[in-house]
């Protein structure tokens, strides 16, 4: 079985988030880079595992991204995976990260495409779901369980109210999110395995552009906590119901 | 030319969320002149007629042989083709779980531009731009369409629901033959648990609490909000409590009218997933805890003697 994780960079989670050049790009000022948790927690995770368990699986890391991209695809190639496809792109809109992602899902035959749920940037929970579209691949989102018998994949999603279990025959693709798998912290040998798997840089294909981000604005900072003194619990109750209204 | 807005059922209940996304489609039909059609699959015990109220015209309910428990793959494929008979040109979907599979798997199909976890109408007057929220609720991003077609989904909790008079003309379509390729095997409830991104009010302990044994209290005070039960990060690791109660940045991110935060410290990641909650109450004995920096109202103090008076101070005001 070949296993396709696609991975993004993102910043770390306590980031400061800020803009320039008129709030039309992202202050990367300081930032640390991460791989998107929801990539690494669940998709790759649960990936690694499949090979663990079957060293036949191959594993394969995705990300479109530029150069700067490198660091964290070598941080993700030391949980695991054997070998890294670079795809030489900005990754600017949920579409085109979807078409090169398709694009090398129809060349390289995979029978698993694995995502995570979102990023923690750009929160679209989209790109599986235009993978699958376009690849004419079963889809299920936002999978909290996957268990392999052969080629046959029992998946358990998050449904409202509840979750459902459900099977299907691979090729497919899977959104991943908490309760897929454990996180894991590289070790040493994961590490300097890394440094020298192999990372193919691959140029995108050509497509349109559907949406273009235009600006960013930061919520408007709010005006100050009311402190109510603990025994005037009461009062907490009245400012709910008279001043804020929500009760 | 019509605005296509899919209507979210679960259990055979019409979802808030679906009341949301038709009063944004009824907005941005008033603002465009295209006529607003809804489309609602499988068997609904509620009335599709009264979706009137909410500004909705035209109903097209798409009868289906096989119930299912949530949407599949060929509801996707049915909107898709539907979409495509109709010429719409905008399609509307909730960011919810229903959303997040069929809005993308029908923005491939119909090759469209698609924006996801949109907070407010779009501005028309140069081309489409709609803004949605981005850095796990820190940040916005306003976002141009170029496409004919456009599939967006609305946050939860974030369009405000405007109820008036009049019934919606419901009319049947036949959902057509394909069948999912994934098969179900069974379904679980979670019983009796409110939709957490859907709740008004959401009541959410940490740490501070210091054990599972105390959620006695803060589960009391959510039966008197009538609030839904969250947490934070750590106590969902520490398997206090299950994994579907995680606020936060890897958890869920939810928008209410009202967040009770009760022993949790603020931690950015956290903040993150509550941030776009229209007020937040911060009961912490730790007047330095960071929360109370993002927080509308306080209390300094052990949430141990504050949570009981609370839920008596709000039994009070209800027998008053």
């Amino acid at each position: 079985m070949k296993i396709l994780v696609c991975i993004s960079k993102t910043p770390d989670t306590t980031a400061k988030i800020a803009f320039t050049d008129n709030n039309t790009k992202f202050d990367t000022t300081g930032v640390q880079w991460i791989v998107n948790p929801w990539d690494e927690w669940f998709a790759l995770v649960r990936a690694i595992e499949l090979k663990e368990a079957d060293p036949t699986v191959t594993v394969h890391l995705l990300t479109v991204g530029e150069a700067d991209a490198d660091p964290i695809i070598r941080k993700a190639l030391a949980l695991g995976g054997d070998e890294a496809i670079r795809i030489n792109a900005s990754p600017t809109e949920s579409q085109f990260v979807a078409h090169q992602i398709a694009a090398i899902v129809k060349d390289g035959n995979y029978d698993l495409v694995l995502t995570g749920k979102e990023t923690i940037d750009h929160n679209g929970s989209s790109v599986g779901g235009l993978v699958a579209g376009e690849t004419a691949l079963p889809f299920i989102s936002l999978a909290t369980k996957l268990v392999r018998q052969g080629s046959t994949l029992t998946i358990t999603r998050e449904i409202e109210g509840g979750q459902e279990s459900c099977e299907v025959e691979i090729p497919v693709v899977v959104s991943a999110q908490k309760g897929m798998a454990e996180a894991r912290i590289p070790n040493m040998r994961g590490i300097m395995a890394a440094r020298t798997k192999p990372l193919k840089v691959v140029e995108p294909v050509d497509t349109t552009e559907y949406t273009a981000t235009l600006q960013f604005e930061l919520p408007a900072p709010k005006s100050g906590v009311k402190l109510i003194a603990p025994d005037q619990v009461q009062e907490l109750v009245r400012l709910l119901h008279e001043e804020a209204k929500v009760i | 030319m019509s605005i296509l807005v899919y209507i979210d059922i679960a259990n055979g209940k019409i979802k808030k969320a679906a009341h949301e996304v038709i009063s944004y489609g009824a907005d941005l039909s008033a603002a465009t002149g295209d006529p607003l059609i809804g489309v609602a699959i499988g068997s609904c015990q509620d009335k599709l007629e009264e979706l009137g109220s909410y500004g909705l015209t035209e109903v097209i309910h798409l009868g289906k042989e096989i119930e299912q428990n949530a949407p599949t793959e060929a509801d996707a494929w049915a909107i898709s083709a539907l979409a495509s008979e109709m010429k719409a040109k905008t399609l509307l979907f909730s960011h919810s779980l229903s959303g997040k599979l069929l809005a993308p798997l029908t923005a491939a199909s119909l090759k469209a531009g698609i924006v996801t976890g949109v907070v407010s109408q779009p501005e028309l007057n140069n081309g489409f731009s709609v803004k949605k929220s981005v850095f796990s609720g820190k940040a916005f991003a306003k976002i141009a369409i170029k496409t004919d077609v456009r599939v967006l989904t609305i946050n939860p909790n974030s369009y405000p629901v405007k109820q008036g008079s009049g019934n919606a003309t419901v009319s049947t379509k036949a959902y057509g033959t394909a069948q999912s390729r994934i098969r179900t095997i069974k379904a679980e409830k979670t019983s009796g648990a409110m939709s957490l991104t859907e709740a008004e009010i959401v009541v959410s302990a940490g740490r501070g609490l210091k054990g599972p044994e105390n959620w006695g209290m803060v589960e009391e005070l959510a039966g008197e909000l009538n609030a839904a039960l969250a947490c934070s990060r750590p106590v969902a690791d520490a398997h206090w409590r299950p994994h579907h109660e995680h606020v936060g940045q890897t958890g869920i991110a939810i928008a209410p009218n009202l967040y009770v935060a009760i022993g949790i410290s603020g931690a950015i990641q956290h903040l993150a997933g509550v941030n776009r909650s229209k007020v937040i109450v911060v009961i912490n004995k730790d007047p330095e805890a960071p929360f109370f920096k993002a927080a509308d109202y306080g209390i300094v103090g052990d949430a141990f003697e504050v949570i009981p008076q609370l839920t008596a101070a709000l039994k009070k005001v209800k027998a008053s």
